[in-house]
């Protein structure tokens, strides 16, 4: 069950981006469908410059959880404290103002529209021109959109993507539109970035790829990464602590080495077959 | 051959960003100007320019507005004609009430009462989404349908609903030829395709696409669904009222409300998908064809001898109409826009075929 | 006392005309609930067959006609399932809905073309003169039309056997398989495409008995087909999957608009039938987003 491990990124004992104090942290959060419990008394954080894993079996509530500190559920219970700040619920439009970007499991890109407009949209918050100025393409209307393009250009540069810049999303292959996505999240600075199964049907080289961008992008950028992930040979090896779930509860929370050792995470979710 | 893009190299952002990106499709535009503005003068004549051309600037101006909403912020509206009669009753009022006033501004006005009037109903479109939207539009279109046929204030309480449009005095100039109308509607309608044009390619175009794709998705960007989806409403309201005006005082001259009624919101709604949704070609290429389509029905079986009574021309149109809708949503959803950009593919590799 | 019988009389007349909406909105509610797709071309579809039984009738006996007419409908919904729905299977919604909108200009000129364009009198042997009820507890009596009395009998019939329809018989509970999830539908073997012209035929058969009884009524002509537009609100108010919702939306539009004209109208200059319903669908859908009676959909990210 364990698979290949990417080979080709550092191993985390000798990563130099030190961790600092806590980001984020989500206390006692309870998240209920109508009959359905989706996580029961979560809590964990995720402190700054580190790369956080969050697995689990099927249906464990992981996407829950990345979904309640984006803010599209809101929680019954529990409350989130992002930069210091407490509250019992986040709105996405205060995520992604506040530094917090994600990707989804099936991919939330604007089909109608080509790579480069796609990661475009990600600098919106950064823009300010008026109405007029867009109108009449004058002043910061012009100025911003060259500028933002040069910007956007250098993740293109960083994730390999050149050559799709004007493919409409729809058309590229799966592993090329989880790029893109990637990009698009990129291009908000985010201070968190919630990746959502970032290397689900990915080839092995697809999969070296990917890990490498995010570790690139935890280190270059100071970025802190919080990816649900299904591949344990990934999640041994680039993440600094992991959360684990199981049917919406808390399993284990550490380090890969202490997660990997724990019985009860042994028994839930690695199964018996293993070492 | 000619249309090769070998040798141009865009070596600025600003070049590539640039609407006409290739030398042989600034050209083109330059011609097409060119013609527009100084050939067709040369060759038109009166009834060409009044009953052909001016209609179908006016009306692709129209096209423009909702096809802003439609095509490029996925909102539907089966209410454009009540935006179009709200620019013009508001203008007429203008122009009656307080007659210092340009009418440049006049027409300015207008549109931002439109538009204002266009936000209210797209407050709706916040909770209500697809069908139920266009449900609330046609709320809209019925309503104000009514206000203007049974308020009489709006109409200056004349006795046969209809009012006629005060003389077009710019700064002192008199618009009444065909030629002059044409040119006024020309330079609205290159007025509009530019601003809507720069729009779409701004930061605020990006918002209704994200919308109109994955509304979800645009939230999380920091999109908020509100601003995008208003803004879209207000833009195409206020674009729709000024084609109001347009089609008010410039090609009717007289009207009453039901100038504006639904077929109105129909036609344009034609034009869009035929045209091309999320396209401003599009817009141009929609109203083209639907106002060329009547004239060429009416007569085309004259020309191949066939006579056809005129209640049987309108049925026809409305066969031919519906048939071609379905058609292109089956073909090319994209509609002519998109037919126009497969041809320049295709010119770009002739004569090679791959 | 004397001032409940106009309303009583208003009342009546508004809920008989509101059965006739709701004959119209069940069409739709039909096909959406088997194919998702909002059928813009039902009220076309009522013009179509009131047209054909019309012109049918003046040639031959009515019975004949009615046969006839039934099966015209069941080519043309045949038709519209062939050309228009199979290529789009799978398209946007919108795409679907504005290509309802296509199909209903096409019938409109297709059906003047074919039936021609004047007003036809239906005439299905219903006696004309109105009938006052309860002479002795209101002066004059409450006028109803038996033509309206009839046409809601009809309508109420084939509303009930509808109900029966899907809820008791085994094709019933395939279409409702179907209307929720085409796809497992499909895999545990209901053959969809038949599916789908079922419920198009029944559509069309709706479209006729509504047709029949609207145009008993009105009289068969163009702005039949207007009367499609007005159903829109019904089904806004009952929900687009429900068959009692259209009925209760159809009543609700018929008799609120009714009354609405009857007390509001002198205040504002009249003709609030115009858009009274409309207006009431706005507000309950600011209200209430999916309708009073439709579903609440949970969107799973």
């Amino acid at each position: 069950m364990l698979a290949t491990a990417p080979a080709a990124t550092a191993p985390t004992t000798q990563r130099r981006r030190a961790i600092g104090e806590v980001l984020l942290a989500v206390e006692g959060i309870s998240l209920r469908f109508g009959g359905v419990r989706a996580l029961t008394d979560v809590s964990f954080d995720i402190r700054k410059g580190e790369i956080r894993a969050i697995i689990g079996p099927n249906g464990a509530g992981k996407s829950s959880m990345l979904n309640v500190i984006n803010g599209f559920y809101h929680p019954q219970e529990g409350r989130i404290v992002w930069k210091g700040r407490a509250r019992p619920r986040m709105r996405p439009h205060e995520a992604a103002k506040g530094g917090i970007a994600r990707t989804f499991q099936n991919i939330a890109l604007f089909k109608g529209m080509s790579t480069l407009d796609n990661i475009m949209t990600g600098r919106i918050l950064k823009m300010r021109a008026s109405f007029l100025e867009q109108a009449f393409w004058i002043g910061r209307g012009r100025s911003e959109e060259l500028a933002e393009r040069a910007f956007v250009e250098r993740i293109i540069d960083f994730l390999e993507i050149q050559h799709i810049r004007q493919v409409p999303v729809g058309k590229l292959p799966y592993g090329l539109q989880k790029r893109v996505e990637l990009a698009r999240a990129l291009a908000m600075e985010p201070e968190l970035l919630l990746l959502d199964e970032p290397m689900a049907g990915m080839n092995l080289e697809e999969k070296e790829d990917m890990c490498r961008f995010i570790l690139d992008v935890n280190e270059e950028f100071g970025t802190t990464v919080a990816l649900i992930e299904h591949d344990m040979g990934v999640v041994m090896d680039i993440s600094d602590r992991v959360v684990v779930l199981d049917h919406g509860r808390l399993l284990a929370d550490g380090t890969p080495a202490e997660v990997r050792d724990d019985p009860a995470v042994i028994a839930a979710y690695l199964g018996v077959a293993h070492g | 051959m000619i249309y090769r893009e070998t040798g141009q190299f865009r070596t600025s952002y600003a070049a590539d960003q640039a609407i006409f990106r290739l030398r042989q499709d600034r050209i083109g535009i330059a011609l097409v100007l060119l013609f527009a503005w100084v050939g067709v003068p040369l060759l038109a004549d009166d009834y060409l320019l009044r009953a052909i051309l001016v209609p179908f600037l006016i009306l692709a101006v129209g096209a423009i507005g909702l096809n802003l909403l439609l095509g490029y912020c996925g909102q539907i509206s089966l209410g454009t004609g009540a935006f179009m009669a709200i620019g013009a009753y508001a203008a007429y009022n203008l122009a009656l009430r307080l007659p210092g006033l340009p009418l440049l501004l006049d027409f300015l006005l207008a549109g931002l009462v439109a538009a204002a009037v266009g936000v209210l109903f797209g407050i709706p479109s916040l909770r209500i989404k697809g069908l139920y939207l266009a449900v609330a539009t046609l709320a809209a279109q019925f309503f104000v349908d009514w206000m203007f046929a049974r308020i009489g204030w709006f109409t200056n309480y004349t006795p046969s609903g209809s009012v006629t449009a005060p003389p077009l005095d710019l700064f002192g100039w008199l618009i009444d030829t065909p030629l002059e109308k044409y040119w006024l509607c020309l330079a609205f309608a290159c007025l509009t395709a530019i601003v809507a044009k720069n729009l779409v390619r701004s930061r605020i175009g990006r918002s209704w696409m994200a919308i109109r794709d994955m509304d979800i998705a645009a939230e999380i960007i920091g999109i908020r669904p509100m601003t995008a989806k208003l803004s879209a409403f207000a833009v195409s309201s206020f674009v729709a009222g000024v084609a109001g005006v347009l089609w008010a005082f410039v090609h009717l001259g007289s009207w009453e409300p039901l100038a504006f009624s639904i077929d109105m919101s129909f036609r344009l709604l034609f034009m869009v998908i035929i045209g091309g949704m999320g396209s401003i070609l599009g817009s141009f290429l929609g109203a083209a064809f639907i106002t060329i389509l009547p004239i060429f029905l009416n007569q085309a079986p004259a020309l191949i001898g066939i006579e056809l009574s005129t209640a049987m021309v309108s049925h026809l149109e409305f066969m031919i109409f519906g048939a071609l809708i379905v058609l292109f949503l089956i073909v090319e959803p994209h509609g002519l826009a998109r037919l126009w950009q497969i041809g320049k593919e295709k010119l770009r590799l002739w004569p090679f075929p791959y | 006392m004397a001032e409940l019988g106009p309303f009583l009389e208003v009342l009546l007349g508004g809920l008989m005309s509101g059965v006739l909406y709701s004959l119209v909105a069940l069409g739709f509610v039909l096909i959406f609930k088997a194919s998702g797709v909002f059928n813009f071309a039902q009220g076309a579809m009522v013009l179509f067959a009131a047209l054909a039984l019309v012109r049918l009738d003046e040639w031959m006996p009515l019975p004949l006609a009615l046969v006839l007419a039934m099966a015209i409908m069941v080519a043309v919904a045949f038709a519209i399932e062939r050309l228009v729905l199979r290529p789009l299977v799978g398209q946007h919604g919108l795409i679907l809905f504005m290509a309802t909108i296509g199909v209903t200009f096409f019938l409109d000129g297709f059906g003047q073309t074919v039936w021609g364009s004047n007003v036809y009198q239906l005439e299905l042997g219903i006696p004309s003169t109105p009938w006052f009820l309860l002479e002795g507890l209101f002066p004059g009596g409450i006028l109803v039309s038996p033509v309206d009395v009839f046409a809601t009998v009809i309508a109420g019939s084939l509303v009930l056997a509808l109900s029966v329809f899907f809820h008791g018989t085994r094709i019933g509970r395939a279409l409702r398989a179907v209307a929720d999830d085409h796809q497992a539908a499909q895999s545990v073997g209901i053959p969809l495409n038949q599916i789908w012209l079922i419920v198009w035929s029944t559509a069309g058969i709706v479209a006729l008995v509504a047709g029949m009884a609207w145009g008993s009524k009105l009289g068969v002509q163009f702005s039949l087909s207007l009367v499609a537009l007005k159903a829109l609100p019904v089904l806004i108010l009952g929900g687009l999957t429900s068959i009692p919702g259209a009925i209760v939306g159809g009543l609700l539009v018929g008799a609120g608009e009714k009354l609405a004209e009857l007390y509001l109208g002198p205040l504002v200059g009249g003709g609030i039938e115009y858009w009274f319903a409309y207006v009431l669908a706005l507000a309950v859908l600011l209200v209430r987003p999916q309708g009073l009676f439709g579903e609440r959909i949970i969107e799973r990210v």
